[in-house]
């Protein structure tokens, strides 16, 4: 097997016990980008190699000299590239910020560093991160690498791509609505999204505050914990950040049961039959393992996809209400009056999605429609994160499936952006809620597109989360 | 027809923090190097979050509890919405429906003399925008963005339209610039903008009717408030008989109205039809505050005593008259405490006010410092006086102690208590009343002095002061008013 398509945990292996290298890593993962990338197009920006080789040789003689090295071990990371890396283009996928090179590193960005990986490069999303297809990027879509016809899935289409196209054995993604389980999902890898407030969100570049959580892209669970020890804990600059320190996570699986809630209201109407079969199966094969399967309820989250679009819009069109042309970021070549230079600037430089939801929030915000709208959709999901607090009082982990149906072709949704926006029903439900939940791969359609299992578990209880997805890997694994 | 005029405030107050309200850069008045004193967070780029100055809430709390306030125990950070130049993000961080602190109250002095408690209806925090420069040459240079400003602690005041006239709206400013600056939350420089202060005005006229509500803005002197007031109130008055518009009109909005401190006048800018829908909402970067009873009690057991009460008990207690203590309270708080230590020390707080309102405040003036810096200090000057009022030194000799002392301290020799009966003894300052001395000196002078004794035997009386002269160059404490009659009973043969 190609080091391009080893997990970090084998990878960190490798280098430790000398059987690989470093720059032989990043040369085999910059291979496979030569090779992949001009029909994935995962990336918007790849470092030049001869950085990437110069550092990776670097760790390299620090190992020879017996150094120590972080848990990042001098691998090559992407990062999605709504994340501010200093120095380093960051675009969010937007004309807006085409030119944009953020004088200061995200808070994780700085967590990477400091534990010894190398950034690879930022990856391609849908503009702001306001999308389910990485369709709406100023730099071209992403497709997917298990089927070119079929979008990965989005935001983080990008960074879920590179990591199953073997681009990059690991990378960043970010999660407001389901933007990294479900292109994990598509694309046949595994997706972990935290705890709100696990991850500190200092750098990464807003779409909806109260919802966008960091979260990782990677091979296996393991992986995804790994790196999450690496980013996650409290950040000072990040006043919505954690104060409680980040627990220990399980490398292995054990044989602990657990109590699986399975919400009745996740299997209705609109789910695809083989999305629905795959899922029955894990639960089944968990049964068999001597793990419980406890019917809950989640009544509230029928008003999920309406709740997090009034509170996700809301919240965007204030974050993007920066990008004014004045100090940083495109200014129209039509300035006029001030006026005109802001909208200009602002109608020229973004996409049509983007301006969608612009207008959506500033609608729900306005004067005379702010409480029926905005104030109404966060009682309601006040409720929705209630309903799941009722439901782990009765058990460890709640599955359900991340999306409608696995990846569909590209372009097919494109022209109508309420079918679009339902394919996030089963994922936004965690962010509304803060919950910490992870996508992994549990079958394949009769097509050979993948099919993702969603693990969600109580807020704060990541170890949980991991045991439990640890646990499903395993046995999908051994069946 | 009679009229009232009803005037409310709105006053903003950047706070004396080291850091700005949200990020770590200096809070500091800086407009010749633009743009200086900016991070991420306060230039609003991609991705940067704010976190909220402990110290800043700190000094709000105080301010609120100064200002009488009741305190929310739960407050919250809303974003305002509008777009400027000056304000990085598109939307300023504020309060909205929850301000930290509400239903306060101030006294300010009437046009007639009176106190008025006039209402506050709230503070809150928020921060300061930019400041943008705009070529003022007319030649259509490019303007440009200074943010060194932006982030700034802003505290915003707001009464309740209880102020009645112009001359109480400048009183209510004063009195608010004095409250501040004596619980140091603010230097309230008004020329670097650290005090501005919008009024509303409008008239209502005995039958109840009202003219239409007018905001005018910009109004960042003392004198400027009550002539904008002034003049508003007049241009109220002739609009309304020229035109009838009252208050409830269809199509009468509030209007916004510019002070010009020019020409003296003011200017409309836009009508409320056009202003902005600010669409607040929660800001989602930041935590909700919560304040307990605990906090509350703490900051109020260390308030210091206000302005307003400090001169009445001046007045009271220490028998001052009006005046006097409000020159002393009116120059800060150091100053009053020093007027205090003095008085203390002497025991003699009219004899104390009479110092400090005079020479104090005379050698303070020619030497630009400020009390803090002023050489003699407050025990000193107290020990000084005691010496008068215990009948030790004479008053004339009390000012060439003071001036003594003075010089002590521009010859760099340190100025102390003990100094001040060292002065005296050398100066051989203290009240002679050994009569003996006084007799044996005065039979010498008159000895010496021939001339004057016959021209006081002609009748000319101010030949004395020769004899005088002598005598109290003998002995330096004698009282010259004795020393007076006693030379005229002795040429009197007495």
């Amino acid at each position: 097997m190609s080091l391009a398509e080893l997990t970090v945990t084998e990878l960190i292996d490798r280098l430790v016990n000398g059987t690989t290298t470093n720059v032989e890593i990043v040369k085999a993962v910059l291979e496979r980008i030569r090779e992949v990338e001009g029909a994935v197009n995962a990336f918007i920006t790849v470092r030049p190699e001869d950085e990437l080789l110069a550092e990776a040789k670097a760790y390299d003689d620090k190992r020879q000299a017996g150094e120590a090295i972080g848990p990042l071990q001098g691998l090559p990371i992407a990062i999605k590239d709504s994340i501010c890396t200093k120095g380093l283009l960051t675009t969010a996928a937007s004309k807006m910020l085409g030119e944009f090179v953020p004088p200061f590193d995200a808070t994780v960005i700085a967590r990477i560093r400091q534990a010894d990986g190398i950034l690879l490069g930022k990856t391609n999303t849908d503009e702001f991160s306001m999308g389910s297809t990485t369709e709406n990027s100023a730099f071209g879509v992403t497709r997917n690498p298990r089927n070119l016809d079929y979008v990965p899935g989005g935001s983080s289409g990008g960074s879920a791509a590179a990591v199953a196209a073997g681009e990059a054995p690991i990378a960043l993604g970010a999660d407001t609505g389901g933007s990294v389980r479900q292109p994990a999902a598509y694309c046949g890898i595994v997706g972990l999204k935290p705890t709100y407030g696990r991850i500190s969100r200092f750098g990464l570049i807003a779409y909806a505050s109260s919802l966008d959580q960091i979260g990782v892209c990677s091979r296996d669970v393991a992986d995804a914990f790994l790196m999450l020890s690496v980013i996650a804990g409290h950040d000072p600059h990040d006043s919505t950040s954690l104060g409680t320190p980040v627990p220990t996570f399980p490398k292995k699986a054990d044989s602990a049961s657990l109590r699986v809630g399975v919400p009745d209201e996740y299997f209705g109407a609109g789910l695809d039959d083989e999305v629905r079969a795959a899922i029955q199966r894990t639960l089944d094969l968990m049964k068999g393992q001597g793990h419980t399967v406890v019917p809950i309820s989640l009544p509230n989250s029928k008003y999920s996809l309406p709740t997090y679009y009034i509170i996700a819009t809301a919240e965007a069109s204030s974050n993007l209400a920066r990008y004014d042309g004045v100090q940083y970021g495109h200014r129209t070549s039509q300035p006029g009056g001030l006026i005109d230079m802001v909208t200009n600037s602002r109608t020229e430089a973004f996409g049509d999605e983007v301006k969608r939801r612009i207008m959506l929030g500033n609608y729900v915000l306005s004067g005379g429609y702010h409480d029926q709208y905005y104030l109404k959709a966060c009682k309601v999901r006040r409720l929705i994160a209630d309903d799941f607090s009722r439901a782990f009082e009765q058990c460890d982990v709640i599955v359900h499936p991340i999306a409608p149906s696995a990846a569909f072709r590209l372009g097919e949704k494109t022209g109508d952006p309420l079918t679009m926006y339902l394919t996030d029903i089963y994922s936004v439900t965690a962010n509304l809620a803060g919950l910490p939940a992870l996508t992994l791969p549990c079958g394949t359609t009769k097509d050979g597109l993948p099919i993702g299992v969603q693990v969600v578990a109580a807020t704060e209880q990541e170890e949980t989360l991991c045991r439990a997805s640890l646990a499903i890997e395993k046995l999908l694994r051994e069946e | 027809m009679n009229y009232t005029p009803i005037i409310g405030l709105e006053v903003h107050v950047q706070l004396l923090t080291k850091t700005k309200i949200f990020c770590g850069c200096p809070n500091k008045f800086n407009p010749e190097h633009p743009n200086t004193q900016t991070c991420p967070v306060c230039l609003g780029m991609p991705g940067s979050l704010p976190v909220m100055n402990e110290e800043a809430f700190r000094l709000s709390l105080i301010t609120a509890l100064a200002l009488n306030c009741e305190i929310a125990p739960f407050t919250k950070w809303d974003r305002k919405q509008y777009y400027y130049p000056d304000l990085p993000k598109g939307y300023q961080i504020s309060q909205y429906d929850l301000p930290f602190s509400h239903s306060g109250w101030l006294e300010a002095t009437t046009a007639e003399g009176d106190l008025r408690k006039v209402r506050i209806r709230r503070a809150h925090l928020e921060e300061d925008a930019g400041k943008n420069i705009h070529d003022e040459s007319g030649r259509g240079g490019d303007s440009q963005v200074d943010l060194n400003r932006a982030g700034t602690p802003l505290l915003e005041i707001v009464t309740e339209p209880d102020i009645r006239s112009a001359v109480e709206s400048k009183s209510f400013l004063e009195e608010l610039y004095l409250l501040l600056t004596f619980i140091g939350v603010s230097d309230c420089n008004m020329q670097e903008g650290s005090l501005r202060c919008d009024a509303n005005v409008n008239l209502k006229f005995d039958d109840g009717i009202a003219t239409p509500i007018v905001e005018v803005k910009n109004l960042n002197t003392f004198r400027g408030v009550e002539a904008a007031v002034d003049f508003e109130i007049q241009r109220q008055l002739d609009e309304f008989q020229k035109t009838g518009r009252k208050l409830g009109d269809p199509g009468v909005e509030k209007e916004t109205r510019g002070w010009d401190a020019q020409r003296n006048i003011t200017l409309a800018q836009r009508g409320k039809e056009e202003a902005a829908d600010y669409r607040y909402f929660p800001d989602p970067d930041l935590l909700p505050v919560t304040v307990s009873a605990h906090v509350v009690a703490e900051i109020k057991s260390h308030l210091c005593e206000p302005p307003s009460q400090r001169k009445r008990r001046f007045q009271k207690e220490m028998a001052l008259s009006e005046y006097d203590a409000d020159v002393i309270v009116n120059r800060g708080r150091e100053f009053a405490d020093y007027f205090e230590l003095v008085a203390s020390t002497c025991d003699d707080a009219k004899q104390a006010a009479n110092w400090v309102t005079q020479d104090v405040l005379r050698e303070m003036n020619d030497r630009r410092l400020n009390v803090e810096e002023f050489p003699i200090g407050a025990e000193v000057l107290g020990t000084v006086l005691k010496r008068v009022s215990e009948k030790t030194i004479t008053i004339k000799s009390a000012r060439e102690v003071f001036v003594a002392l003075l010089e002590d301290a521009d010859e760099d020799r340190e100025v102390t208590v003990s100094r001040v009966d060292h002065l005296i003894d050398d100066r051989g300052l203290k009240v002679v009343s050994d009569t003996g001395a006084l007799d044996a000196a005065i039979a010498a002078a008159v000895a010496e002095s021939p001339k004057a004794v016959e021209d006081f035997n002609a009748g000319k009386q101010q030949a004395v002061g020769a004899i005088i002269g002598k005598v109290m160059k003998q002995v330096r404490g004698a009282d010259p008013k004795q020393v007076r009659e006693q030379i005229i009973a002795h040429l009197s043969g007495n």
